[in-house]
């Protein structure tokens, strides 16, 4: 085995190859190539490690000993993710998705009864309606549509703020505030003052349904718990913003990628019971939580394939490269609807972490992808693909528009 | 088999139930692992196999006897 304490640390890769917008960085694939854990340079100094490799991936997620605290990791990137509170800072009251056991599992289990598989399967009907709401709407509208604006934003905002009890009257102040927390070409400045705007906005809107309880989440959170104000207003920020962006970035990346893959598509279509696989392949070939997330700190000694990363050192994910593996995936590279193993991707995180939202996120993907190419049978892109506007400096990967056109019946 | 769950380390994260479901459900209030089944039949090793490997908290084990 190599001694990679004497190599030349590698900075995080962030550059994607143009002309395979849906391709891992080339860098990071390099890097995987070679072995599961890498060190990596970060820009404060500390050197710490980036994981490539499947089954490391899985050991340091799942291992209690590495903590999810934002003041005992570093950031891989020059402009950290904002949270509330500062991300140098122990977590905000409530923002559990930097908090270990047993604290995390305190506010985890408040919220996870409104989560499960049954809930959420009693939400397809809903679902459904609001969907094909929106293809209506852009039907009417006519072609040329951006299917972000159109399709992939409007629906999950509209599930989460129904199911928060969010207004979505506002979506478009709440959606401009989360492109800027999440788009790294804002600054620090810039993602702390969007970050304040939700809080202010969320916060409001808990003292509200304090005094007039409504029928939502944030509601029963209210009258069932003894959670204060700023707890209650971190948890509606972690769901609204976790909620609409990263679904929606997949229902458009994904209609991107089926577009731009015609057999797979086709085969799509012919092929209802093809759905579930679908959109887990989906998920693991794009990989949209791409950059820098999930990470964890070393609170000891630990081994994980066959390094020791010490104490107080910073593990970054290549989640990209991680859910190729070949190790893990026969031919990685290939998009491939029917693979049966792939749900085994990591793309909604692994350990305590892992996503709290997925069965919603499932069960609004297999809707709208399915509804989006029956409703539009002749769906085309109405750009060349090399001009779609990829978010490669952004915490989650998508596009920034999509133009589509499609013949009028 | 036997299949033994923990609800301590349950996240209820529900990948049993998309695994499993006549095995494994979730309880109503709080979405913690609910064991359907602690002896089921050859039929369903497999799918309790995947859940084991899916679950993201360790928090399901299986004997095998024979
Ligand atoms: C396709 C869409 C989605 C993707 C790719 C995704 C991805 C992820 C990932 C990778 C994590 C783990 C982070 C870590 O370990 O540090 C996570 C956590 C989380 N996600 Fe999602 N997510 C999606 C949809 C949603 C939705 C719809 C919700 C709405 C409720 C949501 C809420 C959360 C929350 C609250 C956490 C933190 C859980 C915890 O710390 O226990 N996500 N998600
Ligand atoms: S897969 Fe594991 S964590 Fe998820 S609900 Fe089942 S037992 Fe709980």
């Amino acid at each position: 085995m190599r001694d990679q304490n004497l190599e030349t640390p590698t900075t995080l890769p962030i550059r994607r190859d143009p002309a395979c917008p849906f391709d891992p960085p080339p860098e990071l694939t390099r890097l995987g190539e070679s072995q599961p854990l890498t060190r990596l340079a970060f820009p404060d100094g500390h050197v710490g490690w980036l994981v490539t490799g499947y089954d490391a991936a899985r050991a340091v997620l799942s291992d209690p000993r590495f903590t999810a605290r934002p003041e005992l990791k570093h950031s891989p990137l020059p402009r950290p993710n904002v949270r509330p509170g500062g991300h140098d800072k122990p977590p905000a009251p409530g923002w559990f998705a930097g908090m270990d056991r047993p604290e995390h599992t305190r506010y985890r289990r408040l919220l996870t009864g409104q989560f499960t598989v049954r809930r959420m399967k009693a939400l397809e009907p809903h679902i459904a309606r609001i969907t094909a709401d929106q293809l209506d709407a852009m039907a009417a509208a006519g072609p040329p549509a951006d299917l972000v604006q159109a399709f992939a934003l409007p629906i999950p905002s509209l599930v989460i703020c129904e199911l928060l009890g969010v207004p979505y009257g506002d979506h478009a102040f709440f959606e401009e505030q989360t492109t800027v927390v999440v788009n790294m070409d804002s600054t620090e400045a810039q993602a702390m003052t969007a970050t304040g705007n939700l809080s202010g906005y969320l916060n409001d809107l808990v003292r509200q349904k304090r005094a007039r309880p409504t029928d939502d989440l944030l509601s029963s959170l209210i009258t069932e718990s003894d959670l204060t104000d700023e707890e209650l207003t971190n948890i509606a920020l972690l769901l609204l913003v976790a909620g609409h962006e990263t679904t929606a970035n997949m229902l458009a990346l994904g209609a991107f990628a089926l577009l731009q893959h015609p057999h797979q598509l086709a085969a799509f279509r012919a092929d209802t019971a093809l759905t579930e696989t679908a959109v887990e392949e989906l998920m693991r070939y794009l990989t949209i939580v791409h950059l820098a997330t999930p990470n964890r700190a070393a609170s000891a000694d630990v081994e994980v394939g066959g390094q020791i990363i010490r104490k107080g050192e910073t593990v970054v994910m290549g989640l990209p490269a991680v859910n190729r593996d070949p190790g893990q995936f026969a031919d990685p590279d290939a998009l491939r609807l029917d693979r049966t193993d792939a749900r085994h991707h990591l793309a909604f995180g692994h350990g305590v972490h892992q996503c709290l939202g997925q069965q919603l996120a499932r069960i609004e993907m297999r809707i709208a992808y399915r509804a989006l190419f029956d409703r539009f049978p002749t769906l085309c892109l109405a750009v060349p693909a090399a001009e779609i506007p990829m978010r490669e400096a952004s915490f989650v990967y998508g596009v920034w528009q999509l133009p589509v056109t499609w013949e009028q019946a | 088999m036997r299949v033994i769950v923990d609800e301590d380390r349950c996240v209820a994260s529900g990948q049993c139930v998309m695994t499993a479901a006549d095995v494994f459900d979730q309880r109503e209030e709080d979405g913690i692992v609910v064991l359907l089944d602690p002896k089921p039949h050859r039929g369903l090793h497999d799918e309790v196999h995947n859940a084991v490997m899916l679950c993201p908290a360790g928090a399901i084990r299986v004997q095998e006897e024979s």
